[in-house]
């Protein structure tokens, strides 16, 4: 018994004593030209003093591919985004375009507010939500299923349309705060056989490294980003339920209104944070 | 399995190897492993632990992956240590085999609820635990005993 006290005040020593490996003191501007806030104050009510993006978090060649517009492999699945923006499908002989035109213009800055409140279908929506809407009742094609054909790099396409602006929603509208509120037990919520939840890896732990991988503060700025592991865009749920099945768990549907609500969460945590799609992530 | 282990008592008489026979085929299960004084005094099986396997688990990605939350100079030779917990240098100097045990088993019962080092053989466990794994435990009796074996070697 002694023995062991003795040890759990050795052990607070040399916790309190242990070196974080900090995220790296850096700025992000791309090619040059656009400088991205990926330091921001944290919103009233949050855990942590400064919201920092993933980026600085990586290594140095991954944070160069993504200040380099050419060099950014997920810019390809843009490319490939704005073809999609233009081609018609569906019954009603539409694209994207025909109703939106130029998406430098029409889509400014709207990747920045998203997940929103939508009255219609009384829950928040978030882009991917949003573009199956309007494939369904204005072009009459079919809901892209999840992840599946250009879900992912029209997603990021309309994201890219505003690279740089902050990162910001709005709670006051509709339910959104009772959505923050379930997002925020989410992030909370021990869980599988490992018994961790977000926090615990991303709000106890980011700066330190887990095995190989520096644990960053999982913000979602970045969505859907590029991962060097898989050779692809990535997106936001699909990050959601990998973090979760590595806790042992069963993990929620993508679009459930469990994973909409912790979208909806930990877009506010990251608030303040430019819009960075496409990020490039291990 | 019971009239295995009888006969083979009866058949080895008093020896040595009979009674650790006995008590092998009589492991804990995670619901009767006792903590006292944040020790758990008797080992989880009669097997005593082996310190060559325990290196292994407690590096394999597939078992205990402590390398993932936990330095250890002892393993040099594998890259990659996580920063999570405290180094495990001289673990074996600070804590006793009984403790070290406890640390293993669930960690909560030594540190705090709030720990985030994952219980390794105890069915307090997280939420919506995969169903393949529900009233599992991380690892077996016999690979705590190796852990701890191995653990208290880190002097
Ligand atoms: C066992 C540890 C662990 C847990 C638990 C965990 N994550 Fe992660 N997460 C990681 C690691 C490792 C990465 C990759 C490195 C990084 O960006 O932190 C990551 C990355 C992320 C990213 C990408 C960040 C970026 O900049 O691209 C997001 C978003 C994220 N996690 C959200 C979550 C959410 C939400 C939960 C809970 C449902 C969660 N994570 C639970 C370990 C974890
Ligand atoms: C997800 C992270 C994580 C994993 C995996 C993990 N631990 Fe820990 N461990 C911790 C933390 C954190 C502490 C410090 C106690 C605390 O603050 O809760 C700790 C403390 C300890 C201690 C006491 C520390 C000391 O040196 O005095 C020992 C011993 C230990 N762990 C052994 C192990 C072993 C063996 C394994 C694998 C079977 C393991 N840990 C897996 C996070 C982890």
């Amino acid at each position: 018994m002694n023995y062991s006290r003795i040890a759990i005040i050795a052990l607070g020593a040399a916790m309190t004593a242990s070196l974080v490996a900090a995220p790296v003191d850096e700025k992000l501007v791309i090619d040059g030209e656009l400088e991205m806030t990926t330091r921001a104050p944290s919103s009233d009510g949050h855990p942590l003093p400064e919201v920092i993006s993933g980026w600085h978090y990586r290594t140095e060649s991954t944070r160069a591919l993504e200040a380099d517009t050419f060099e950014n492999p997920g810019m390809l699945g843009i490319e490939q985004g704005e073809e999609i923006w233009n081609t018609v499908e569906g019954s009603e002989g539409k694209s994207c375009a025909s109703c939106h035109q130029d998406a430098a213009d029409s889509m400014a800055g709207l990747g920045a507010i998203y997940p929103k409140w939508h009255e219609a279908s009384g829950k928040p929506i978030n882009i991917e939500l949003q573009i199956n809407a309007c494939r369904v009742n204005n072009m009459g094609a079919e809901a892209y299923k999840f992840d599946k054909s250009g879900q992912k790099p029209l997603t990021a396409y309309i994201k890219h349309q505003s690279l740089g602006e902050p990162v910001k929603v709005n709670l006051e509208e509709g339910d959104m705060q009772a959505w923050w509120e379930r997002g925020k037990e989410m992030y909370y919520k021990r869980t599988g056989q490992l018994n961790l939840s977000c926090a615990s890896c991303h709000e106890k732990n980011n700066g330190k490294y887990i095995r190989a991988d520096h644990l960053s503060q999982g913000n979602v700025n970045g969505f859907p980003t590029y991962r060097l592991k898989q050779g692809n865009l990535i997106s936001l749920h699909n990050r959601f339920r990998g973090c979760i099945r590595d806790t042992r768990a069963e993990y929620p549907a993508a679009f459930s209104d469990d994973l909409m609500a912790l979208e909806v969460y930990t877009t506010w945590r990251g608030q303040g944070l430019s819009v960075e799609t496409p990020a490039v992530r291990q | 399995m019971r009239k295995i282990v009888s006969t083979a008592v009866i058949a080895l008489g008093m020896t040595g190897l009979a009674v650790s026979t006995v008590a092998s085929a009589d492991m804990t299960a995670p619901q009767d492993v006792k903590i006292e004084n944040l020790a758990i005094s008797a080992p989880l099986t009669g097997a005593p632990g082996n310190v060559e396997e325990g290196k292994n688990v407690f590096a394999n990605r597939k078992l205990g992956n402590c390398l993932a939350c936990h330095a250890n100079s002892d393993m040099s030779d594998q890259l990659f240590h996580g920063e999570v917990g405290p180094s495990l240098d001289g673990a074996g100097t600070r804590w006793k085999p009984e403790v070290l045990r406890t640390i293993v088993v669930n960690a909560k019962a030594v540190f705090s609820d709030e720990t985030v080092m994952p219980g390794f053989y105890s069915l307090d466990v997280g939420e919506d635990v995969r169903k393949d794994l529900i009233g599992k435990t991380i690892l077996t009796a016999q690979q705590v005993e190796d852990l701890v074996a191995y653990l208290s070697t880190l002097k």
